[in-house]
């Protein structure tokens, strides 16, 4: 968790920022302040697949509440979204567009793969026409297991974004795509082949582990 | 609705010479079928949708059976009657093989109902509907070359990420596997 913890202005530890706080006195950073209000107002892309998109639909009216977190504000178009929701199998015929879709939004923008499907095919896995997980083609911040998760985890997953966003430098290695010059938010669309999407992934993308195996 | 034999009895005497047989479901649902020539296919189809006892007025599904053995495609029509409350009828129609004689009359013109059915057909078991008004794939896309419901079908190979396989997925995942170390190799790595 290290990684997500709110950065702190340079020279005071978190006490005594508590303390000051409780005092009245706001001592805060450009990066806090920056992340804090980036990370309470994600805009979802209003975009369903399947089955996890009516949960995805549950979270977003009154009994779950997605406007708690700043994120009710569903967006019909790409160019004013923040947060692209996988919410569902994504098949190949609709992957290209999918990726469309993701090229089309700007940075900064983060990507949720909602579900077993959108994570790796999910009971469609061996399918010949469900692609086995979103994040072949995709950069994917958070995975939320369940067929479908339920509102709750789709929160879950909000928050440790929300956090994940929090902690990002503003300078540096570390810091996110857009704030890098040569970083690109262009990712490579594939192209319907004769007998599988071409490519069938994006290796600057998909990097399994590898895994060696005894036997 | 008149027993089956009585129908194909009926059939035999409005379409003398034409082969058409009777092909028995032995399982419990004892649905059996009609096996139609595919030259006289679309008349007979007519037949059972305009004969004022039968009233076969609504073709429910259609689909596609691969015979890998036999060498044939089979295409399966259930047919109910909304004027008259009966049904099903079965009537198969048989491809001559599976390589080139694939083509099959449709039946679109007597049932509207079988125009996307028969498109699925076509794209996922290759029989091509001869007076078909829009014959495209369906589901999968333009470019695609395979027909994948066929037994021979051969999936594309993208078994390389497979944590927890099992089963017939593991013995296709092994084919991804990196190289084993050796402990030669492993003892000189820190």
């Amino acid at each position: 968790m290290s990684d997500f913890a709110t950065s702190l202005p340079a020279g005071i530890s978190e006490v005594d920022r508590t303390e000051l706080r409780r005092q009245g006195i706001l001592l805060t950073s450009l990066e806090e302040f920056y992340n804090w209000g980036r990370s309470n107002s994600v805009w979802p892309l209003q975009f369903g697949l399947a089955c996890c998109a009516i949960e995805m639909i549950a979270t977003s009216m009154a009994r779950y509440d997605i406007a708690r977190f700043g994120s009710e504000v569903f967006r019909p178009s790409p160019r004013q979204a923040d947060l692209l929701i996988v919410s569902g199998t994504v098949t190949k015929k609709m992957a290209p567009q999918v990726v469309r879709l993701w090229n089309q939004m700007p940075e900064p923008k983060y990507c949720i793969a909602m579900g077993a499907c959108a994570i790796s095919g999910g009971p469609f896995k061996q399918g010949y026409n469900v692609l086995k997980g979103i994040d072949r083609f995709i950069p994917v911040d958070i995975y939320i297991p369940g067929c479908p998760p339920r509102p709750e985890a789709l929160l879950h997953g909000l928050m440790a974004l929300q956090e994940k966003i929090r902690g990002q430098k503003l300078t540096g290695p570390a810091a996110p795509r857009h704030l890098q010059p040569d970083a690109t938010c262009d990712y490579s669309i594939p192209e319907f082949g004769a007998h599988d999407l071409e490519p069938t992934k994006n290796p600057t993308v998909f990097q399994p582990p590898v895994i060696v195996r005894k036997e | 609705m008149e027993p089956l034999e009585q129908l194909h009895a009926r059939l035999l005497s409005a379409f003398p010479g034409a082969e058409i047989s009777i092909v028995n479901n032995p399982g419990p649902a004892a649905q059996h079928s009609l096996l139609l020539p595919a030259a006289l296919a679309r008349e007979i189809a007519f037949f059972l949708r305009d004969d004022p006892a039968l009233r076969l007025d609504y073709c429910s599904n259609v689909t596609g059976i691969d015979w890998l053995k036999a060498g044939h495609i089979e295409v399966v029509y259930h047919l109910y009657s909304m004027a008259l409350k009966h049904g099903p009828v079965i009537i198969r129609l048989r491809t001559a093989n599976r390589t080139d004689a694939v083509t099959l009359p449709s039946l679109t013109p007597v049932w509207r109902a079988c125009e996307f059915q028969e498109r699925e057909v076509f794209d996922l078991y290759g029989v091509v509907f001869d007076g078909h008004p829009d014959l495209r794939r369906i589901l999968m896309w333009d470019e695609f070359k395979d027909h994948p419901m066929r037994k021979d079908y051969i999936e594309p190979d993208d078994y390389e990420w497979e944590p927890t396989p099992h089963g017939a997925i593991h013995d296709k995942a092994k084919a991804h596997y990196p190289a084993a170390v050796t402990p030669a190799e492993g003892a000189a790595k820190p």
